[in-house]
């Protein structure tokens, strides 16, 4: 008697709130996935018809075939593997300088990359669009590359700074015993140690950067036009068809979900470090 | 004879090394980031149009005085004061809420974990599109549920009407950005010793007690963190509302960084949006810097 009453207690107080949080944050998800399969003549229904009388893939085949959008899906895909190998590469390197040198300035270093990670994107975006028009980078992968290094770089030294100081520095000493330079010590004893925090922030550049869309828009043209833009260009140009920009939306949104949902435990503590230990 | 010191050979690479392993990260940051910033500074104090690259007469803070003389910038301004306490205020809420729920112990709390998440994830074209489609006007689901719930008793144009457009698009930015809160909050419980809730249930602390003075207490210092945070990140936010109305209908959703972006990409006035940036950036100093001073105090102990 007392076990229901308790149970039944505990489904109205934490398990209802919950599934209601639950819902209202995956309903608008779920409702742009049935929309991409519905058809045309169920989606322009009123009242609503919510579930699809026959499930089609017509708006993906179209998207697909019809339209620029998997040359998009390409360069966004080129773009955040570019982001990803550029902020990694440097920042890896400042990081363990970071972490294991004392040096001048190094407070004041650390800090601007946490300053810099905090600029409003509009002060950064509008002289970066003059600066490589001038130099001719506009509408090239480069350009765009450079632009989202603008958050991927000081964002990685500060995960990879905390990656590293989680390490002992008797691993390195052991190293450098025996006989191993700062860059083998780095590369053959450090990297591999740090390789869950590497794939950690490097997927977490990746969808940053995948989602991105100021600076793809600024910095970008015809050429290089990445999903995020052909998307917004999408809802101009078709304003009824639904259909098809939520198939679209559907495209660009999964791969970078099941992504998210990979990382986000260990993400949680770089983002707070500090404040949350775990 | 005193020992003789360590020779110059020997000291030398370790003053140099750091700096050679931070060489590439600056190096870009000087170019995407340190430059572009001091070149805004140049040009907020130019009138600095870009189809007119000969003629840029030097303005002193003219573009600054302008803003003051702009109602478009006080809209702005007030706009964005709105925004940031409705978002990071609803977002941290729920986020809150959510947070003591998962918190508790039921057998599918990982799934509700897992799928809380996803708003998060999702690219801001995404979050934009999928709520502009909701609130549609014809075929929208929002005004399907308030017809048949009879709430309202005509389809209502949530985007194109002023007195909503703003509710409209800060109700998808709550969306979009509690499980942020959720996680982090729910992060800062799973730190509360068990044995802290029994101290506190054997002392006869009521549930709202237990919250006031044990749990809220203990997560702090994780609240303040997060919602510096956020607030940062709301504060520079653009592209959603850009997109779902382009800062319409009239003024209604300008926000002072839409604004200095739609000065220069629509109205091509370089000068004067890079003005309205500055005045952004240094608003915000002071979240950034205490924000900054508690992360350096950490990472730097």
């Amino acid at each position: 008697m007392i076990e229901t009453r308790s149970a039944l207690r505990r489904f109205v107080e934490i398990e209802l709130p919950v599934l209601l949080i639950v819902l209202f944050a995956i309903g608008p998800y779920v409702w742009m996935g049935l929309t991409s399969i519905k058809s045309e003549a169920d989606i322009a229904a009123f009242p609503v018809r919510y579930l699809p009388t026959v499930a089609t893939l017509d708006h993906y085949r179209m998207l697909l075939q019809k339209t620029s959008f998997a040359g998009n899906l390409w360069n966004s895909f080129v773009i955040a593997c570019g982001a990803v190998a550029l902020g990694l590469s440097v920042a890896v390197p400042a990081a363990y300088a970071f972490s294991r040198f004392r040096f001048a300035g190094r407070k004041l270093l650390l800090t601007q990359f946490l300053v810099i990670n905090m600029f409003p994107v509009v002060l950064i975006i509008i002289p970066l669009f003059v600066l490589m028009r001038q130099i001719g980078l506009l509408d090239t992968f480069l350009g765009i590359i450079l632009g989202h290094s603008t958050f991927a770089i000081p964002f990685s030294i500060w995960m990879m700074t905390s990656y590293f100081n989680a390490i002992p520095v008797e691993l390195d000493e052991a190293a450098r015993m025996d006989g191993a330079s700062r860059l083998q010590t780095l590369r053959l004893v450090l990297l591999p140690v740090i390789m869950p925090g590497v794939v950690t922030t490097a997927i977490y550049i990746f969808v940053t950067s995948w989602n991105e869309y100021l600076f793809a828009m600024m910095l970008s043209g015809q050429h290089v036009r990445t999903v995020t833009v052909a998307l917004q260009l999408f809802i101009g140009e078709f304003t009824v068809q639904w259909g098809l920009l939520t198939a679209g939306g559907a495209l660009i949104a999964l791969p970078v979900t099941i992504l998210f949902l990979f990382v986000q435990k260990r993400l949680v503590g770089g983002l707070t470090a500090g404040a949350v230990k775990s | 004879m005193t020992a003789p010191p360590a020779p110059p050979s020997a000291r030398q690479p370790l003053a140099l090394t750091p700096y050679l392993f931070l060489a590439p990260a600056m190096i870009v940051t000087l170019a995407v980031v340190l430059i572009p910033v001091v070149q805004t500074l140049w040009m907020s104090l130019h009138d600095y149009v870009l189809f007119r690259p000969k003629n840029v007469p030097f303005v002193g803070f003219g573009n600054f005085l302008r803003a003051f003389n702009d109602p478009t910038f006080w809209i702005s301004l007030v706009n964005s004061a709105w925004w940031i306490g409705l978002v990071v205020g609803l977002q941290f809420l729920l986020g809150l809420v959510t947070a003591l729920l998962l918190n508790q112990s039921f057998w599918w709390r990982g799934l509700a974990r897992a799928l809380i998440i996803i708003p998060w994830a999702l690219p801001s074209v995404i979050i934009s599109l999928t709520w502009t489609w909701m609130y549609d006007f014809n075929v929208g689901v929002l005004n399907d549920l308030l017809l048949r719930s009879g709430l309202v008793s005509q389809p209502v144009a949530w985007l194109a009407t002023p007195s909503t457009a703003f509710y409209a698009i800060v109700l998808a930015l709550v969306w979009q950005g509690f499980p942020f809160f959720a996680v982090t909050i729910l992060a800062g419980l799973q730190t509360i010793s068990a044995e802290m809730y029994e101290a506190a249930e054997l002392d006869g602390a009521t549930r709202f007690q237990r919250l006031r003075f044990v749990i809220l207490p203990a997560i702090a210092d994780v609240i303040a963190t997060a919602l510096l945070l956020r607030t940062i990140w709301v504060a520079n936010s653009l592209d959603v509302i850009l997109v779902m109305t382009g800062g319409g209908p009239g003024l209604a959703t300008h926000t002072l960084p839409l604004y200095a972006f739609l000065k220069a990409y629509s109205g091509m006035e370089f000068g004067y949006g890079s003005a309205l940036a500055l005045i952004l950036t240094v608003i915000l100093l002071g979240v950034v810097m205490i924000y900054v001073r508690r992360q350096a105090r950490e990472a730097l102990a």
